[in-house]
C-alpha cells in the first residue's frame, strides 16, 4: 500500500450519474486484486476534507492501468467528476481483503444492485484467468443506469441484468433467476454487493446450496487503514456480533458473517 | 554544517525532539508505512479502556464543512490485550509513549493508572477525562471542575508518571477546570478534545451520526482551541498540548504563541498520513526564516503590545 499520486488517464461520464475514471499506477510495485480498494482525494476544498473510498473496477496488470466506476452522490465526487486528464490523483491503496475464490474450476454467481456493480466487476474480470466463468446479476433502478453490463459481458461474463423500471427485479424474481442459474451452471460461489435485501436472499440461497459465499461492505470512512475505528460494523463471529473494522478487516467477508437486518 | 533550530520541548518530565504528537483516536501502527514514527516527538495510542468495549453503533463519523464529527465511543480491547501487543507495538521506536486513558468511573482510571505506571516503556500518562461520548448527552468527568479535581486527586495517587489532563471544551470558563486539574496534580494540559456537537441530513430528516452527538474536530476549530489555550495559559503555568485543528507548521506556531508547548494532530492525519512530517519541516522553515533558535523560546510569545 502506498500513497500515490498518479496521473489522471481519462474522466468521462457514463451517464447522467455516473463516471468513469482511469489512472496510471506504475509506481505501484503490488498487485491490485479485486475487491480492494483505493482512498482517493477529490479535492483539496475543505467541504472534502476526508478521502472517499472507491473500489478497484478495472485493473490491467500489463499496462497497470487502474480504472474506477463512481456515482455522482454527493460534494466529493461532484469534485473529482471536474478532474481532468493529466491532473494527479492523491490516493492510497490497495487497501482492505480481497475477494477469495474456492477451489475448483466450477463458475461463480455474482449479485449487484446499482453501483455496487463497480466492485464486482473486478471480480469478474479476474476470473477467466482462472478458467473459470462469472455468470452476473446486474439490478438497478432504470435501464439507463445498467452501466457495467457492456464491460462485463467484455469480460466474459454472462450478464442478466434486471431493473425496478422493467418490473424484474422483486426479491422474488430475483430469487427465482438465482436458483435457476445456480442449477444451470453448476455455481459453486456467490458474491454480492450493493444491497442488504439482496445480500440477505444470496445469504438464504448459499445456505440452502451449500455455497461458498462473500459480500463487499461499506461504511463511512476516515484513515481507511484500520487506525481510527471509523467504519466498524457489527459482524457475526464466533464469540457473537463484534464491530469490525471495514476498510482493514474487510471490505470482504464471509456473507454468512454479514449481519443485514 | 547547516545550522538546524531546536525544536525539542519539555513536558513535565518528557524531553520531546520535537512539539508534535499524533492526537489519541486518530494514531495506530498502520499508518507505519507512510511515516517514520522515529520522528516525532511522542507517541499517544487510542485511548484504552480497562474493560473490553465495542464502541457506537455507526454511522461512527460523518463529514461537515471544515473538519468532521465522530462518535467512536472508545472501542478497546481493554487493557490486558494493550500491555501484551500495543505498548510492544511502539516500543520499538525511539520516542516516548503516551499512553491515553479512559473510563467510566474514577476507579477505572486509577486502576488503568496503576497498571501502567509499572510499565517503564510508558513515559506519561494522559488522562481522556473530556471525551464526549461516554455519558448520556454529552457529558463528561472533565465537564465538572469537582470531578476533575477529584479524578485526577485520586490517579495521582497511584501513579509517579507525568499525568496529562485532557480538558473538555464544553465548558463556560475552562480555566475552572485547568486550576481544577492543576491542584488535582496534573503536569500538564491537553487543551483540549473535542466540541459537542450534531449534524442531521436534510434529506431524510435523520441525525448523521448514529449516537446522535459526537465530536467535533479538524480545521475549523482551530480558533476556538487558540482561544482556550490562551486562557489557560493565563492562569496556569503547567505545560500545555494544543489539540484541535492544527493542519500546518503554521497552525502550530500559531498554538505555541498562544501558550502551548506541544501540538497534537489529528484529523489532518486522515487526509494524509505523513501530514505531521510535512509539519515538522513546516516549523523548522519557519524558524530559519524568522531566526528563531530554540522553539521552546515562542511558547506564549503573543504579542500583545
Ligand atoms: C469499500 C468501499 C468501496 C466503494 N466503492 C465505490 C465505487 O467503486 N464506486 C462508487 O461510486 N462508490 C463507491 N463507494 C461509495 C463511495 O465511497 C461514496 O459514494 C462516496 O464516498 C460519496 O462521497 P460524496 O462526497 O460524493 O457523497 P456525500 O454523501 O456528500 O459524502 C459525505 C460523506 O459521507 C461519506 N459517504 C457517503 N456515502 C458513502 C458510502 N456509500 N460509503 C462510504 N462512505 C460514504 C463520504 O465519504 C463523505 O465523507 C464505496 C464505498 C466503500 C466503503
Ligand atoms: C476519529 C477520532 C477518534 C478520536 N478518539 C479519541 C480518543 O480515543 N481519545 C481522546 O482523548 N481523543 C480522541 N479524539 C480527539 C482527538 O484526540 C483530538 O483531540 C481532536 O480530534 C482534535 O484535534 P484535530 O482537530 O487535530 O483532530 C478522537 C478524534 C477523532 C477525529
Ligand atoms: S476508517 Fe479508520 S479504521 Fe476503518
Amino acid at each position: 500500500m502506498k500513497n500515490l499520486h498518479s496521473e489522471i488517464l481519462f474522466n468521462r461520464p457514463v451517464n447522467d450519474r455516473y463516471w468513469k475514471m482511469a489512472v496510471d499506477v506504475t509506481a505501484l510495485e503490488e498487485s491490485v486484486r479485486p475487491g480492494q480498494f483505493f482512498h482517493i482525494q477529490c479535492s483539496d476544498d475543505w467541504r472534502n476534507l476526508l478521502r472517499r473510498p472507491f473500489s478497484v473496477y478495472k485493473f490491467d496488470r500489463r499496462t497497470r492501468i487502474l480504472e474506477f466506476l463512481y456515482l455522482i452522490k454527493g460534494s466529493g465526487t461532484q469534485a473529482l467528476m471536474k478532474k481532468r486528464p493529466g491532473e494527479m490523483l492523491d490516493m492510497i491503496g490497495p487497501l482492505g481483503k480481497p475477494f477469495s475464490l474456492p477451489a475448483g474450476d466450477a463458475s461463480i454467481l455474482l449479485a449487484a444492485r446499482g453501483v455496487g456493480v463497480a466492485t464486482l466487476h473486478a471480480l469478474a474480470q479476474a476470473v477467466p484467468a482462472e478458467g473459470r466463468r462469472a455468470i452476473a446479476i446486474v439490478s438497478a433502478q432504470k435501464r439507463d443506469d445498467l452501466l457495467a453490463v457492456d464491460d462485463l459481458r467484455q469480460s466474459g461474463a454472462q450478464v442478466y441484468a434486471v431493473t425496478d423500471e422493467d418490473g424484474t427485479s422483486t426479491m422474488d424474481q430475483v430469487g427465482k433467476l438465482a436458483e435457476m442459474l445456480i442449477e444451470d451452471y453448476g455455481i459453486s460461489a456467490v458474491y454480492t454487493c450493493g444491497s442488504k435485501r439482496l445480500a440477505k436472499l444470496m445469504q438464504n440461497l448459499a445456505t440452502i446450496h451449500n455455497l461458498y459465499a462473500e459480500i463487499a461492505m461499506e461504511a463511512h470512512m476516515a484513515c481507511g487503514l484500520g487506525d481510527c475505528y471509523a467504519c466498524a460494523c457489527p459482524i457475526r463471529k464466533e464469540k457473537g456480533i463484534e464491530a469490525v473494522r471495514i476498510c482493514s478487516e474487510g471490505p470482504v467477508f464471509p456473507l454468512r458473517q454479514a449481519v443485514l437486518s | 554544517m547547516t545550522w538546524r533550530p531546536d525544536l525539542s520541548v519539555k513536558i513535565s518530565k518528557l524531553m520531546l525532539k520535537n512539539p508534535i504528537m499524533p492526537a489519541s483516536g486518530t494514531f495506530g501502527t498502520e499508518m507505519s508505512p507512510f511515516i517514520d514514527f522515529n520522528r516525532l516527538g511522542a507517541i499517544v495510542p487510542k485511548s484504552i479502556t480497562l474493560n473490553e468495549r465495542s464502541g457506537n453503533k455507526g454511522p461512527r463519523i460523518c463529514e461537515v464543512e471544515g473538519g468532521m464529527i465522530n462518535s467512536i465511543g472508545i472501542q478497546s480491547k481493554g487493557i490486558d490485550y494493550y500491555t501484551e501487543h500495543i505498548i510492544p507495538d511502539f516500543a520499538k521506536y525511539d520516542v516516548p509513549l503516551i499512553a491515553s486513558i479512559s473510563g467510566d468511573t474514577i476507579d477505572e482510571f486509577a486502576i488503568l493508572a496503576e497498571r501502567l505506571t509499572g510499565i517503564d516503556r510508558v513515559a506519561g500518562l494522559e488522562l481522556n477525562i473530556s471525551c464526549p461520548n461516554l455519558r448520556n448527552n454529552g457529558i463528561a468527568f472533565g465537564m465538572d471542575e469537582k470531578t476533575t479535581n477529584e479524578l485526577i486527586r485520586t490517579v495521582r495517587q497511584v501513579t509517579d508518571k507525568p499525568l496529562i489532563a485532557k480538558l473538555s471544551p464544553n465548558v463556560t470558563h475552562i480555566q475552572d477546570t485547568a486550576l481544577a486539574a492543576e491542584k488535582g496534580g496534573a503536569d500538564a494540559l491537553t487543551v483540549a478534545n473535542t466540541f459537542l456537537a450534531m449534524a442531521i441530513d436534510t434529506e431524510t430528516r435523520k441525525p448523521k451520526i448514529g449516537n446522535l452527538m459526537g465530536g467535533f474536530s479538524g480545521p475549523a476549530v482551530k480558533p476556538l482551541i487558540i482561544r482556550l489555550i490562551f486562557q489557560v495559559h493565563q492562569v496556569t503555568s503547567l505545560p500545555i498540548i494544543g489539540s484541535g485543528g492544527a493542519m500546518t507548521g503554521q497552525d502550530v506556531i500559531e498554538m505555541i504563541l498562544a501558550g502551548a508547548s506541544a501540538v497534537q494532530v489529528g484529523t489532518a492525519n486522515f487526509m494524509k498520513p505523513a501530514a505531521m512530517l510535512d509539519i515538522i519541516d513546516e516549523i523548522a522553515d519557519y524558524m530559519m526564516r524568522h531566526h528563531i533558535d530554540k522553539i521552546a523560546d515562542l511558547i506564549g510569545k503573543i504579542d500583545l503590545e
